[in-house]
């Protein structure tokens, strides 16, 4: 086994011409990636309305997670610290916008914009002091922060993590937690050494309402298709650590407010001259309970 | 890079207390057609700055947008159709964003923006006995980090 990408060189080196390119070229890879986006996608749980979000894909690198969020019908916007994976995403003419940007550095969106974030392989860089100015601790903060600032209220961010250790992953859970965000980690296939995945799912604001951490994969029989782990029974359970700590001034408002309310609340913002979305039949309806 | 994402893009320059809307120097657009979904322009109509959007496409050529507009107009096709093009459909591919405060420029090379910050210009944290608590749990060594600032 080679060792972790994260500990050979930072991302923009690591990621250059020949990496970015060979990266994107193995199907292996390609087909993973994809996975992994599709079921990020899944755990963002965005309303079931077909209506196109505007997403963003965070590391997005050569743009084979972004491309999930296409087929999906999404609108994102993809940052990513290596000028060399941005290249590949501009030459297979990706559909998302594209940024140089360092996660570390903050996200510099306005606030309250975003509909949703995914990142897909990307987050545990942050772990990693890769210049004597970084401090990973300020960098996943200022990252978290950023995040959770330029979400709208209720939004999701799910980021699949290959976290090195169980301290690496109390660090980025620690600050997500910090920053505001509820929610926790959900492991698909927790005892596959291959296939298990974890993805942070986090919920900006409204702890009471839609942050409950969905189950993880290979629940109930559930048949796992990849030929790699065939057959290994351990991989029929669920692990879930769920971490739903509200911060201490947010109460916990137990009862969801109605759409009469809702309605009532837009009617008041539209007097006093605000563009307020129009009412439709999912205006404040319930998310499904789907996973 | 399209003005949707022109739109809700602000500088985070270190000390910078409005960054948007960032200006934009086009020495190069390109137009792509984009399929036209209404759903898309109703539902994010009321995040959008419309003045910053209304500058930011004359800068690139477009003046068809309205000076004025309000969430009724969304019921017209013919404001649902410019609306579209001018959110969409032009690309800024080569230029520069600017920041409005500090003046700084953030190249546009092939329509990507290069937002990376130089050190100087990055936000400094100073941390919390929290946040040092988070990530080492061993508080003889909060004295330590809590001066590491960048
Ligand atoms: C394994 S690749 C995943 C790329 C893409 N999400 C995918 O699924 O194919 C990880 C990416 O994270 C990017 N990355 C690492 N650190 C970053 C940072 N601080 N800011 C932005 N991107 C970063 C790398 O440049 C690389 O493109």
């Amino acid at each position: 086994m080679a060792s972790r990408p994260e500990l050979q060189a930072p991302p923009e080196i690591f990621y250059n011409d020949d990496e970015a390119r060979k990266y994107t070229s193995s199907s292996r890879i390609m087909d993973i990636q994809a996975k992994l986006s599709e079921r990020a996608v899944e755990l963002l749980a965005l309303p079931d309305d077909d209506v196109p979000r505007l997403l963003l894909d965070i590391g997005c690198g050569s743009g084979l997670s972004g491309e999930t969020l296409t087929e999906n019908g999404h609108h994102w916007v993809g940052l990513d610290i290596s000028p060399s994976m941005l290249d590949i995403a501009v030459e297979r003419e990706v559909e998302g916008d594209l940024l140089l940007a360092d996660m570390g550095q903050g996200l510099g969106f306005r606030p309250g914009v975003i509909d949703g974030a995914i990142s897909i392989s990307a987050v545990q860089w942050l772990c990693n002091a890769d210049k004597s100015s970084h401090e990973p601790r300020m960098r996943l903060r200022a990252f978290f922060g950023s995040l959770y600032r330029c979400l709208a209220r209720g939004a999701r961010a799910v980021l699949q993590v290959y976290p090195e250790n169980l301290a690496q992953r109390e660090l980025i859970l620690g600050f997500a937690m910090r920053a505001g965000f509820s929610g926790g980690v959900v492991v698909d296939y927790p005892h596959s050494t291959k296939m298990r995945k974890e993805y942070l799912v986090l919920t900006c604001g409204s702890p009471s309402l839609s942050s409950v951490t969905p189950n993880g994969k290979g629940e109930d029989g559930e048949s796992c298709s990849d030929e790699d782990d065939s057959g290994d029974e351990e991989n029929q359970s669920v692990s879930v650590s769920d971490r739903n700590r509200p911060r201490k001034k947010h109460k916990l408002n137990k009862k969801v407010k109605g759409r009469d309310w809702v309605l009532r609340k837009k009617e008041q913002m539209r007097r006093k001259g605000n563009a307020v979305p129009l009412d439709t039949k999912y205006t404040a309806r319930k998310r499904k309970a789907r996973f | 890079m399209r003005l949707v994402t022109h739109n809700m893009m602000s500088s985070n320059i270190k000390g910078v207390a409005n960054g948007f809307p960032l200006l934009i120097e086009a020495a190069q657009v390109v137009e792509k057609e984009v399929d036209f979904n209404a759903d898309f322009l109703k539902n994010i109509f009321a995040r959008i700055e419309w003045k910053a959007l209304v500058e930011a496409s004359k800068t690139m050529g477009y003046s068809e947008l309205l000076d004025n507009v309000e969430s009724s107009m969304l019921d017209s096709e013919e404001f649902l159709r410019k609306f579209h093009h001018a959110l969409l459909e032009i690309h800024l591919e080569e230029g520069a964003l600017v920041c409005p405060e500090t003046g700084r420029k953030f190249p546009i090379t092939k329509g990507i923006p290069n937002m990376l910050l130089h050190e100087d210009e990055c936000t400094v944290f100073v941390l919390t006995g929290h946040d040092l608590y988070h990530s080492c749990g061993t508080p003889g060594v909060l004295k330590a980090l809590s001066i590491a600032v960048y």
